[in-house]
C-alpha cells in the first residue's frame, strides 16, 4: 500500500506543487511514491527532500492526458497506491479524472486540507470559489487533487530513497498534440504563484500595465486582473482572477485599483496576505485587506518599487 | 452529426453562501440559480458549429427539478432538444458519480461531440469532463479556444500553461470551453418564450441501473475569518509605501 503523487516540471524545473504534494503525503503515514515523467535525478532529489521514499522516473513521455493517466494508472496498481494525489493545475485536471476511472477510484478536487491514513481520509475543499469551505470524509481508493500553495513543505526528508528508472507503454493516444506556442515562456502562473500583482478599472488603461508589471518583476510575481479589465480588452482573459477567472491562493495578493466585487474576492480571498491600494475609503476590497493603503495607486504603487528595490539592492 | 452540451445549473454569482449554510448542506431558499458561465459558451459553439454542419443539438442537465430551469435557459439558446436526468438527491461535489450518470446517458445518445464549461462554478472540480471521455473511451481536449470540424476530425486550439497548443483528434470527443471560445449570443425574449413550451425529455436516474459508492460530505463551513485588517497611516503616498513596505517585510514575512 502506498501513497502516490505525481511531479510536475515548468521549465526545466520541478513545480513547488510537486514537492508540496510528497509532503503532503508523508502526513498519512505511510509509503510516498513520487512518479516523476521526463525529469532528471537532480528533481528526483528534491522530492526525496520533501518528503518521497520513492520516485519512479518515467522518460520520454510526451504529454497528453490519456498518456500520462496510462502511466500513472500502471504504477498505482504495481505499486497497490490507495492514495493518489494530483496537482490542480491545467495539466492534473487533464488526467486526474481518467486515473480515478481506470483505478475504479473516486475522486475529490481542488482540496486545501487533506488528513486521516490510507484506510479513510478527510480532506476539505472550497466550494462557490471559496464562499464556503466542504469537509468530506472518503474511503480510499481515492484519487485527490491538491491547490498549489496550500501545503506545508518538508524541508529535509530523511528517510529511504528508493529511485525506479521504468519503461511504462503509454497505449494508443488518440489527441495528439500537433504545434505548441508559449505564449509567456518562463512567466509564473498565476495559480501557482505565491505573489501576485493585480490590477482592476482603477489603472485606467492598457498603457498602464507598466506600472503593476515593474512592480511585479521586483517580487517576482505574476500579474492578475479584474474582470473589468479583462472585459475592457486590456490584457488576456488568463489574467483574470475570480469566480469565472482563475481562482489563486498566494502568500501575498496586491490589489490595485480594485474594488472587491463578490466576484473577485471569490476567486482571491482565500489568499494569505491581501493588500488593496484605492483611493476610495469605503472600497469592498478594504474588508478582506490585510494591509490597506487609501491612495492613488500611480503614487503609491512605484514608491513601492522602489522601497523593494532598496531593500533588495537592485538598482 | 449529433453534439451533447452538458450544462450544470449553479447559485448566481451573487449568492451570499455562508448566510445559506445549514449542516452539510446549503438551504436552497431563495437562491437565484443560473447555468454555469462557462457552460454558455459551450452551448455557443454547439450552435455555431451547427450552423456549419447539419447537427443536431441536445442539452442535458443532471439534477432535482430546478435544473429544468437549465434546460429552458438551453432552448432559449436555441438547442433542438432538453434532456433532465432526474436526481432529487444530487451532491454537487460527487464527480465519480456524476460522470458516471451522464457517461450513462451520453452512451446512449451517442453523440459525436460532447461540450461543456472547462469548470462550474460550485464544486470548481474541473473532472467531469475527462472521466466521462475516459468511461466512453475516447480523447477529451480542455481548455478550448478554438474548434474546427471536418469530417470526422476535428482541430482544436487550447488554452496550456503558459501558451497554447493545437491537438487534433477523431470525432467522437469531449471538449471543454473557456471564456475565449466565443461570445454567447444571449435569448431573445421571443427565444425565452418559445423555450418555455417545449417538451424536456425526462429520464429517472434510478431506471439507469447504477450502483456508484457516494462521497460523504461531513460538513460544510463558512471560510475562516479574516483577521481585521489595517489602514496604513502616512503623510504622502511615499511614506505610505514605505510603511507597507516593512510592515510585508517584518511583521507578514511575505517579501
Ligand atoms: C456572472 C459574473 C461573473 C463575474 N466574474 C468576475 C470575476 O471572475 N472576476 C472579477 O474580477 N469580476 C467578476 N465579475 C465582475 C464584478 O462584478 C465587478 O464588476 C468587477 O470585479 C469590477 O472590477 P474592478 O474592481 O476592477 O472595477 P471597479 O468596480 O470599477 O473598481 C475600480 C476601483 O478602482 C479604484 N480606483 C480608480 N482609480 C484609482 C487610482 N488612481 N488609484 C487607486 N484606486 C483607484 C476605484 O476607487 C474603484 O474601487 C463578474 C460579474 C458577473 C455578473
Amino acid at each position: 500500500m502506498s501513497v502516490i503523487t505525481i511531479a510536475e516540471l515548468k521549465n526545466g524545473s520541478l513545480k513547488k506543487i510537486s514537492k508540496e504534494l510528497v509532503s503532503a503525503g508523508r502526513k498519512l503515514q505511510d509509503q510516498v511514491t513520487a512518479i516523476l515523467i521526463n525529469g532528471t535525478e537532480q528533481h528526483s532529489q528534491e522530492l526525496f527532500q520533501a518528503g518521497a521514499d520513492n520516485v519512479v522516473k518515467i522518460d520520454g513521455k510526451e504529454y497528453s492526458a490519456e498518456a500520462w493517466a496510462n502511466i500513472i494508472t500502471a504504477v498505482a496498481k504495481e505499486k497497490s497506491a490507495k492514495v493518489i494525489l494530483i496537482p490542480h493545475s491545467i495539466l492534473g485536471k487533464d488526467y486526474a479524472g481518467r486515473v480515478a476511472i481506470q483505478l475504479g477510484a473516486n475522486i475529490i478536487a481542488d482540496v486545501v486540507e487533506i488528513k486521516g491514513n490510507i484506510e479513510s481520509i478527510q480532506v476539505k475543499k472550497p466550494i462557490y470559489s471559496g464562499k464556503a469551505f466542504a469537509n468530506i470524509q472518503v474511503p480510499t481508493p481515492i484519487v485527490v487533487t491538491i491547490r498549489p500553495n496550500t501545503q506545508e513543505l518538508i524541508e529535509n526528508y530523511q528517510g529511504p530513497k528508493n529511485l525506479e528508472v521504468k519503461v511504462i507503454d503509454e497505449g494508443n493516444v488518440k489527441a495528439k498534440l500537433t504545434n505548441i506556442q508559449q505564449v509567456e515562456a518562463g512567466k509564473i502562473q498565476l495559480t501557482e504563484a505565491s505573489i501576485i500583482v493585480s490590477g482592476g478599472r482603477g489603472i485606467k488603461g492598457p498603457e498602464n500595465w507598466p506600472v503593476l508589471q515593474a512592480l511585479a518583476d521586483v517580487l517576482g510575481a505574476a500579474l492578475g486582473a479584474s474582470r473589468a479589465a479583462v472585459d475592457a480588452g486590456w490584457i488576456d482573459h488568463s489574467h483574470q482572477v475570480g469566480q469565472t477567472g482563475k481562482t489563486v491562493s498566494p502568500n501575498l495578493y496586491i490589489a490595485c485599483g480594485i474594488s472587491g466585487a463578490i466576484q473577485h474576492l471569490a476567486g482571491m480571498g482565500s489568499s494569505k496576505i491581501i493588500v488593496a491600494i484605492n483611493k476610495d475609503p469605503d472600497a469592498n476590497i478594504f474588508k478582506v485587506a490585510t494591509y490597506g493603503v487609501v491612495d492613488d495607486l500611480f503614487k503609491v504603487v512605484p514608491a513601492m518599487t522602489e522601497e523593494i528595490k532598496k531593500l533588495y539592492g537592485i538598482s | 452529426m449529433k453534439i451533447a452540451v452538458l450544462i450544470k445549473q449553479v447559485p448566481d454569482t451573487e449568492t451570499q453562501i455562508s448566510a445559506k449554510i445549514s449542516g452539510n448542506k446549503i438551504n436552497e431558499s431563495g437562491i437565484k440559480w443560473i447555468v454555469s458561465p462557462f457552460d454558455e459558451h459551450a452551448l455557443e459553439e454547439a450552435l455555431r458549429i451547427r450552423e456549419k454542419h447539419k447537427a443536431e443539438v441536445v442539452a442535458i442537465s443532471l439534477g432535482p427539478d430546478r435544473v429544468q430551469e437549465a434546460i429552458r435557459t438551453a432552448y432559449a439558446f436555441g438547442v433542438d432538444k432538453g434532456l433532465h436526468i432526474r436526481d432529487t438527491s444530487y451532491n454537487t461535489l460527487d464527480i465519480f458519480y456524476t460522470a458516471n450518470v451522464l457517461a450513462a446517458v451520453l452512451k446512449k445518445e451517442n453523440p459525436d461531440v460532447i461540450l461543456t464549461g472547462h469548470i462550474a462554478i460550485d464544486s470548481q472540480s474541473s473532472m467531469v469532463p475527462a472521466m466521462i471521455a475516459q468511461i466512453l473511451g475516447i480523447p477529451n481536449i480542455n481548455n478550448a479556444i478554438k474548434v474546427e470540424i471536418q469530417n470526422s476530425k476535428v482541430k482544436v486550439t487550447r488554452e496550456i500553461e503558459g501558451g497554447i497548443a493545437d491537438v487534433e483528434t477523431e470525432l467522437p470527443v469531449v471538449i471543454t470551453a473557456t471564456k475565449k471560445l466565443n461570445e454567447p449570443k444571449y435569448p431573445t425574449l421571443k427565444g425565452i418564450l418559445a423555450a418555455k413550451k417545449k417538451n424536456i425529455e425526462v429520464i429517472e436516474v434510478d431506471t439507469l441501473g447504477l450502483n456508484i459508492p457516494r462521497i460523504q460530505i461531513i460538513s460544510i463551513e463558512p471560510p475562516p475569518p479574516r483577521p481585521p485588517g489595517r489602514i496604513i497611516d502616512g503623510e504622502t503616498p511615499e511614506a505610505k509605501a514605505k510603511e507597507l513596505v516593512r510592515l510585508l517585510r517584518e511583521e507578514a514575512k511575505v517579501i
